[in-house]
């Protein structure tokens, strides 16, 4: 790792600020991404500023969403009883993150910031209809994923909370990489009341995305028989090592059934 | 350089390092604690595993500032003496190491495992060990250690 200095953020506020006065600072949440980066000199920072002292932790139920402070780890999304209760979805999706040492240490915040195009956490908010927080706005979750690890965040702007709406029932089920864990494609199905939206994540060339043909076929019949009629477009999927394209095409097809059947 | 004060296996320690020292690299070259292994650069393998605060976390992938405060155990303080922890006994009794390099990792994430988790079975036992990646043993008899001392933990 490049050298670097640390210091925690005793508040929001002065994490923007430590910010604007770094040449490169980053923040640091769960450091589960950005630690391997650095070790790797993949990345580098000059400044590195801890937001576990910042007040961003919590669950609570606001009535209609569930609110998830950034700095929230996997492991009290997937444990929570209120999460549990209200979107059991989301935590089933928190409980296969990596495994428990990544979950014991991982953030929602940190996850969302990084819009890898095979994590999970994305899809459940682009399907769920989110909101993220930062601390000069609130942006739609459709407004936010913008490309592979791109989001609509400026350079300084840090998140503090995503709310999730309430569905009327919700399934994700991914085809985990086997080495990694992370998703070789991960289907999030979500029904609310202005209709089923299925996300799709670790498949797009632009990371995640919602798939308008299954959400068409899903609308006028859930059932996961209803998905046999779509075709799912190749062309804008990803080839890797891991999996080709078509492949990936077809997991969608059978990741979207499963998530039907498990709604 | 960042002055780092924890508590490591029920001893206080203080030592002024650079920002950026992985946990890890404390522990193994500032402490000379080298029971936590290295295993990888990816932070996949679980080799490096100690407990903070009493949660299993990957040693590589936490800085040492991250951890000040806190009170850490690893391989080396899980014994009562010469009397082995009930996980470690199980390793040795089933046959659950080769070369034992991965040994410590598997058995500080398997001791937080066993003690949040009362009647797991074998597949959750698998499940909970996904962090730990070991090239000798084909896992069958580590995932036997970790059931003969959930028995003697009283899980
Ligand atoms: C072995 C392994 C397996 C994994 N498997 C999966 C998986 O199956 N599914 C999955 O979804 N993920 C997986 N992950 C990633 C994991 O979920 C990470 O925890 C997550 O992607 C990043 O969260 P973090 O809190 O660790 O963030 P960090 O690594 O600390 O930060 C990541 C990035 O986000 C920025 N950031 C952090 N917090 C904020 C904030 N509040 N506002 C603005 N920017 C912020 C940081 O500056 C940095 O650029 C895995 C990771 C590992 C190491
Ligand atoms: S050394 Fe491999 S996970 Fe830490
Ligand atoms: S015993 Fe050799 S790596 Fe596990």
């Amino acid at each position: 790792m490049y050298a670097t200095t640390y210091a925690k953020a005793k508040d929001v506020a002065d994490a923007v600020s430590q910010l604007k006065g770094a040449d490169e600072g980053k923040l640091l949440a769960g450091g589960q991404t950005l630690i391997p980066t650095l070790k790797q000199r993949l990345a580098s920072s000059d400044c590195l500023i801890d937001l576990s002292d910042a007040g961003l932790s919590g669950i609570s139920d606001e009535g209609g969403s569930i609110r998830i402070g950034a700095m929230t780890r996997h492991v009290e999304v997937e444990t929570s009883e209120m999460v549990k209760k209200a979107i059991p979805a989301l935590a089933a999706l928190a409980s296969g993150i990596g495994d428990r040492q990544v979950r014991n240490c991982g953030t929602i915040g940190g996850s969302v910031a990084n819009n890898d195009p095979s994590a999970c956490y994305p899809s459940a908010l682009l399907a769920l209809g989110a909101t993220v927080h930062t601390d000069r706005r609130d942006i739609a979750a459709g407004d936010y994923f913008t490309g592979m690890f791109e989001t609509a965040l400026d350079e300084d702007e840090v998140i503090t909370a995503v709310s999730f709406p309430k569905p009327e029932a919700a399934s994700y089920v991914k085809f985990p990489n086997p080495a990694s864990r992370y998703a070789m494609v991960g289907v999030f199905v979500a029904k609310t009341s202005s209709g089923v939206a299925v996300a799709v994540t670790g498949a797009g060339q632009d990371g995640v995305f919602r798939h308008g043909g299954l959400e068409a076929a899903l609308n006028s019949s859930f059932s996961a028989e209803s998905i046999d009629s779509v075709a799912v477009d190749d062309s804008v999927l990803m080839s890797d090592m891991h999996a080709s394209a078509d492949y990936r095409a077809h997991l969608i097809t059978q990741m979207t059934k499963r998530a039907v059947a498990a709604c | 350089m960042a002055l780092v004060k924890m508590t490591v296996n029920g001893q206080a320690v203080e030592y002024d390092v650079p920002d950026n020292t992985l946990l890890v690299s404390f522990i193994r070259e500032t402490l000379e604690l080298t029971g936590t292994h290295v295993g990888c650069d990816t932070s996949q393998c679980g080799a490096c595993v100690v407990h903070v605060d009493g949660q299993s976390v990957k040693a590589c992938t936490m800085l040492a500032a991250q951890a000040a405060g806190s009170e850490i155990t690893t391989i080396e303080g899980i014994a009562n003496g010469d009397e082995l922890h009930p996980m470690q006994k199980a390793f040795h009794e089933n046959h659950g190491l080769q070369c034992g390099y991965c040994t410590p990792g598997m058995v500080m994430s398997a001791i937080e495992l066993v003690e949040k988790n009362k009647g797991l079975t074998e597949q959750q036992i698998r499940e909970g060990l996904e962090g730990n990646i070991c090239r000798c043993t084909g896992y069958h008899n580590i995932v036997k250690s970790v059931q003969a001392a959930a028995q003697e933990m009283g899980g």
